[in-house]
């Protein structure tokens, strides 16, 4: 079994937007970083299949020399090696990020074995694209499923369960596939003081690809109104609660 | 401008439609059978012939649909839209916490319509695609299968009582339960919570989990992170419950009760028995 998995390094956002002066960024001088919530799942089933059934989990990112920090985070956490597609800390479009992850993959399989799973994230956290799993599918020929709350190893082949609405619909591709997944998937592990320590020594390759004409092509980020809201204090301890059971009346909802 | 939009028979579809009318002149289509994503937007790709835009609603199907045309086509996709101007389109980042204003180069321009960002059109006259004999039809539902448990929908309930990292524990959830089993409403809570193990995902509230849509939201010892918002902010109304009088969760609510939630979520439950008399 060989796994690439493809994460996103995303500042951790806390409670309030605050963009740079340039409006071009997320203040990030006082955030930590890690990765989007689905690519946790992502990176967490990639490590049972591989401990089930044996073999290797690749995760690759695209991102700044500081996404190191993201891809430690995954090896500590079982994956077996690392790609950086390292950029100068500029965005990436989502077809531009696809065509850096599709040149990788097909750099990786040159003298190896091809991936037999290729996982995603089924939307990054920050820009939300939901296209780059699906493009470079297409890019290599492989078939993808979106959307995936289960998935089981099948001979050959693998079963994808999906939400639909208080149902699941059930997908069944062959190998190799791309599969993007939802947060949900399972419960990542915490990442161990051995595993921290053993991730220092795992093989990181680092690749700079050319960043290409961006085709959607940020111009500024705006912090939307509505931040900033004033509550109405109802009352301080449980004193409060006549006033709040008054206000669910006043709602219609006791 | 002519703009080729693909519909469900869904609310998120007539709002689509909306948008794209403000593009140009529209013709609505649609697939049906197996939802069979490759196969589907190649049928949309020949549909999109000769047209200069191509939408659909920002929902699971919608940007799944769009991906797949944009990556046959070989052009830029802008997901969740809210407004476009020319070249120039508005969009959601961070599930609606960040708005990003995004030059789309490329023709046709493919995008989708952020959710809840529009009315909804009326419904127009809509042609049924067929899928292309030569395309690629074997990624489909091969079947539905129906999920266990009974309660209230988390993304209908009319109210929703939401947990955070202050209940402290799988077992602090009780004081939850109860309240919102006495209002007829859903259990929520935040990422938090999920991922210590005390609640299962399809309890979350938040940018990675349910985005729900009820009269009232009662958030107990959640801090208020951006990505809970995004989740939460669907509810008419928020009244946060909260230790700490400068939780950011204060600045996104409607109501505020300071103080410990321990002492607070049962006393509420108490005073509802006693108004009706139990």
């Amino acid at each position: 079994m060989r796994i690439l998995v493809c994460v996103k390094r995303v500042p951790m956002t806390g409670g309030k937007m605050v963009l740079t002066a340039d409006e071009q960024a997320i203040e990030t001088k006082h955030l930590g970083f890690t990765i989007s919530p689905h690519e946790e799942c992502g990176v967490e089933e990639a490590v049972r299949l591989v401990e089930a059934h044996g073999g290797e989990t690749v995760v690759l990112t695209l991102g700044p020399a500081e996404a190191e920090e993201q891809l430690r985070d995954c090896m500590a956490t079982g994956a077996d090696r690392g790609i950086l597609l390292k950029t100068d800390g500029a965005d990436w479009d989502a077809q531009s990020t696809a065509s850096a992850i599709v040149d990788a993959v097909r750099t990786l399989q040159e003298d190896a074995a091809p991936f037999d799973l290729i996982l995603f994230g089924n939307e990054s956290a920050d820009t939300g694209n939901y296209q780059v799993g699906i493009r470079v599918a297409h890019a290599l020929g492989l078939p993808v499923v979106n959307g995936l709350k289960k998935i089981e190893l099948q001979d050959g082949s693998v079963r994808c369960e999906r939400d639909a609405g208080g149902a699941r619909d059930v997908y069944v591709v062959p190998t190799p596939a791309v599969l993007s997944v939802l947060e949900g998937l399972n419960l990542p592990r915490y990442p161990s003081v051995p595993g921290r320590l053993r991730a220092k020594g795992k093989p990181l390759a680092v690749v700079e690809p050319a960043r290409p004409a961006q085709k959607l092509e940020k111009l500024r980020l705006v912090v939307p109104p509505g931040q900033g809201k004033q509550a109405e204090i109802l009352g301080r301890g449980p004193e409060a609660a006549a006033k709040v059971v008054e206000l669910m009346q006043s709602l219609g909802v006791a | 401008m002519s703009v080729l939009v693909f519909v469900e028979g869904d609310e998120l579809s007539l709002q689509a439609l909306t948008l794209a009318r403000t593009l140009g002149e529209v013709k609505a289509v649609t697939l049906d059978g197996p939802y069979a994503p490759a196969a589907w937007a190649a049928a949309i790709v020949e549909a999109s012939r000769g047209m200069d835009a191509i939408v659909a609603a920002g929902s699971d199907h919608g940007n799944e649909l769009l991906a797949h045309v944009a990556a046959r086509l070989d052009q830029p996709f802008a997901a969740n839209v809210t407004a476009v101007d020319g070249d120039v389109v508005t969009r959601v980042r961070w599930g609606g916490s960040l708005i990003e204003q995004a030059r789309l180069h490329g023709s046709p321009k493919i995008l989708t319509v952020a959710p809840h960002t529009q009315p909804a059109a009326e419904a127009v006259p809509v042609e049924r695609l067929v899928v292309p004999a030569d395309a690629d039809a074997s990624v489909r539902v091969l079947e539905t299968v129906s999920e266990s448990g009974g309660g209230v929908s988390l993304r209908d309930a009319k109210v929703v009582v939401s947990g955070g990292r202050g209940v402290g524990s799988a077992e602090g959830f009780a004081i939850i339960e109860e309240l919102a089993g006495l209002l007829g409403g859903a259990v929520g809570c935040s990422r938090v919570v999920t991922s210590a193990g005390w609640r299962p995902h399809a309890d979350q509230v938040g940018q990675t989990g349910t985005k729900i849509s009820a009269d009232l939201y009662v958030a107990c010892g959640i801090s208020g992170a951006t990505q809970h918002i995004a989740g939460a902010k669907g509810a008419k109304k928020i009244l946060a419950i909260n230790d700490d009088a400068e939780a950011p969760i204060f600045a996104s609510a409607d109501y505020a009760v300071v103080g410990d939630l321990h002492e607070i979520v049962p006393a509420i439950s108490a005073e509802l028995r006693r108004v009706r008399g139990q």
